[in-house]
């Protein structure tokens, strides 16, 4: 009996040294999910969803504080992804968040921008070009329509303008049959 | 010896329609008061504009240039001067503007010096330098710059060079009107591309339908023997002028899907394209081609040399075009070609066939049935209805498992369909959606990338900030109340002062606004310093 006790503990400390180890060893740093819904979101940055960035957003849908339909730039395309991803169920945006909308970008009035950079540290992903008492623009390519600099300027000179849209940035539209009506869609 | 054709999969027979352009013989188009000539006539990047507002420019002269790899320069049509740049409608499935140089002729049509080169003596390298130079496009088509298409790239050895003179589709007859026209300049630019690709044989394939160009090309190549090349008929079928059908038809390769016909050692162009290399290596670069000009609402369909940037409209005109007719205006064929809403954009490198069509009532689309025969026509073997139920559904990845970025896009499916359902939109909607959210992922990407840089920019920041506060703290500490550094100090600033002292000395010197004044004057600043003294002591 006191073999059979002898080599049963001396299998579990085995095993458990082993856990134990690859534990340590192979710890996966991060939370890989939190790395997968950052992936999807849009990265914007624009803070509409109620936190501090998309970051921070995918931080609490993995921790489970946030729901999935929080971010307006997204929109369903990312709600279905995430739905997805989680093994959850699609739900309609939240509207306290806002609404979703075509994506647009902001323009500088360069002739009435004074130069006082407070756009150019509201920016999450320094698409501002500009110093202090120098004119302001924006790069256009790096722009992900936050908004964010607008509250901040003193002299109202950033608008929102559409996304110029040129030829190859073209797209087919969604053909239009009789099989898109909604009641065939239902069925 | 006699060729063993091998079939592609699927595939329809359809009404030809080409026998109505093909009663005259290719005549020169006259030239437009006004030519409109988009930067972008081909894939690929637009070319950049070399000319001014105002300037003079002669027929076949630069006018645009390839800045990046994937480009060709656009070409004057003729000579005159340049009006505008601006964006105009151009023929695009989009209906979209984009940049176009507005010319206007001035009907002298003055050549710049066009000199023939030595292409025998050529090197490839500087066979592709001149064909892109040239403007050369493939003119099949698609349109894709035809000095990359003729360069193997490191290891690949080109066994065959294929010479695409199929020309299914209907209505089109450009090409078999080109080579029954002028046999001899396919001939010989084929023998230029050979050159240029280092190919080991050469095959000119065309369609069993086209007797007459396939007898004038055989007739043709007894003058230029010994060269080596093989001209066959194929059987008639659509879509055998498919690059990758073709392919299978004459040689029995079956081109991997993603991969290009010069991995298996093929090379496939154009017979028009053909033609245009030998013009380019008689100087001539890329300034016209021929477009057939069909369908219903013109009296007199036929073939055409026109000048790019000729407006749609215009030609209509030169071949009886009823106005009243209700037409839709394609460019293409009525399968792949696709519908213009502006009758005034201008022909362009891609043009083939401008052809007018009775409009119809659409046909009402219905359910699908799954009757399965857009997979019996297929000619890559896809499962076209699996397809459309995933465009439908917006499943992006379902169905690039089943293979949608391998449709050639023919429309032999929706030509089937019993159901009329727009098969073909579907796809190039599933594709162009697919496109642009890979687009917008890759910008989400560098968003996040420019995110997460600032906010380490600004740890970094504050960081140096603490570090450096600390060190003056520390600074301060070891050094604050030591008497040495206090006379230190002292003789600094006397330095200082002294330094600031001679530069004002200096400046007093140099200042000459004083020189030319007259004794009044003189005597209010003499007055001005005085009290300046004064005050100062």
């Amino acid at each position: 009996m006191f073999e059979a006790i002898f080599v049963l503990t001396a299998l579990a400390i085995a095993f458990g040294l082993l856990l134990g180890y690859s534990a340590i060893r192979f710890k996966v740093k991060g939370d890989p999910v939190t790395d997968k819904i950052d992936a999807i979101l849009p990265q914007t940055q624009c803070g509409q969803c109620g936190y501090a960035g998309c970051r921070p957003y995918a931080e609490a849908i993995a921790n489970g504080e946030a729901d999935i339909n929080q971010c307006p730039p997204g929109g369903k395309v990312v709600i279905q992804a995430l739905a997805d991803l989680l093994g959850r169920d699609p739900v309609p945006l939240n509207e306290e968040n806002g609404q979703h909308a075509e994506k647009t970008i902001v323009h500088i009035d360069e002739q009435l921008c004074i130069g006082c950079t407070l756009c150019i540290q509201a920016c999450p992903v320094d698409a501002i070009l500009g110093a202090a008492k120098q004119m302001h623009t924006i790069i256009d390519s790096e722009c992900t329509g936050c908004n964010l600099c607008i509250a901040p300027c003193p002299v109202d000179c950033i608008y929102i303008v559409p996304v110029k849209r040129d030829i190859s940035q073209w797209r087919w539209p969604r053909p239009e049959t009789e099989l898109e009506k909604p009641e065939a869609d239902k069925s | 010896m006699k060729r063993l054709l091998r079939h592609f999969h699927g595939g329809l027979r359809l009404p030809e329609h080409k026998k109505i352009s093909m009663q005259e013989l290719i005549s020169e188009a006259p030239i437009p008061p006004r030519l409109i000539l988009p930067l972008q006539q081909h894939i690929g990047e637009p070319a950049e504009s070399l000319v001014s507002i105002g300037e003079r420019v002669l027929k076949g002269q630069m006018i645009a240039e390839a800045k990046s790899f994937v480009s060709v320069p656009v070409h004057a049509s003729t000579s005159g001067r340049i009006i505008c740049i601006e964006n105009r409608p151009i023929p695009h499935p989009s209906g979209l503007n984009a940049p176009c140089i507005i010319l206007e002729a001035d009907g002298k049509d003055e050549t710049i010096d066009m000199q023939a080169h030595d292409y025998h003596h050529m090197e490839p390298a500087e066979l592709r330098h001149l064909l892109r130079d040239a403007g050369i496009v493939g003119l099949g088509g698609a349109g894709f710059p035809s000095f990359i298409k003729l360069n193997p790239g490191p290891g690949n050895r080109v066994n065959t060079l294929l010479l695409n003179g199929a020309e299914c589709e209907p209505y089109i007859t450009c090409d078999a009107m080109l080579m029954q026209q002028r046999p001899h300049e396919i001939i010989k630019g084929l023998l230029v591309m050979k050159q240029a690709l280092q190919a080991e044989h050469c095959i000119i394939a065309v369609e069993d339908n086209k007797r007459l160009a396939y007898t004038t090309l055989v007739n043709a190549l007894e003058e230029h023997q010994p060269h080596k090349i093989e001209i066959i008929q194929v059987p008639t079928l659509y879509p055998t002028g498919g690059e990758k059908q073709l392919i299978k038809v004459v040689t029995g390769v079956e081109v991997p899907a993603n991969n290009r016909p010069v991995n298996v050692g093929i090379v496939c162009h154009n017979v028009a394209t053909a033609a245009a290399v030998y013009d380019a290596t008689q100087g001539q670069p890329l300034i016209s081609r021929v477009v057939t000009v069909t369908g219903d609402a013109v009296k007199h369909p036929r073939n055409l040399q026109v000048r790019f940037g000729t407006p749609f409209r215009f030609l209509l005109d030169q071949c009886g075009f009823d106005e009243r007719a209700e037409i839709d205006l394609i460019m293409g064929g009525p399968l792949m070609g696709f519908k213009i809403a502006d009758q005034q954009v201008p022909v362009i490198k891609t043009s083939n066939c401008v052809l007018s069509l009775k409009r119809e009532p659409r046909r009402p689309a219905m359910p699908c049935i799954r009757c399965a025969d857009c997979v019996l026509v297929c000619p890559v073997q896809l499962l076209p209805q699996q397809l459309y139920w995933y465009a439908r559904a917006q499943d992006f990845d379902r169905i690039q498992d089943y293979h949608l970025f391998d449709c050639i896009e023919c429309g032999a499916c929706a030509y089937v369909c019993p159901s009329h359902i727009p098969l073909v939109n579907y796809y190039r909607f599933a594709k162009t959606e697919i496109w642009a959210q890979e687009e917008e992922k890759k910008k989400a990407d560098l968003a996040r990338q420019r995110h997460e840089f600032r906010q380490y920019r600004l740890e970094r920041g504050k960081k140096e900030n603490e570090e450096r506060r600390q060190r003056k703290k520390e600074l301060l500490k070891k050094t604050g109340n030591k008497s040495d550094d206090r006379d230190a100090q002292k003789t600094a600033i006397e330095a200082a002062m002294a330094r600031v002292q001679a530069r004002r000395a200096e400046q007093e010197q140099q200042r000459k606004n004083t020189d030319n004044l007259n004794l009044a004057q003189k005597k209010v600043i003499e007055e001005i310093e005085a009290r300046r003294k004064k005050t100062n002591d």
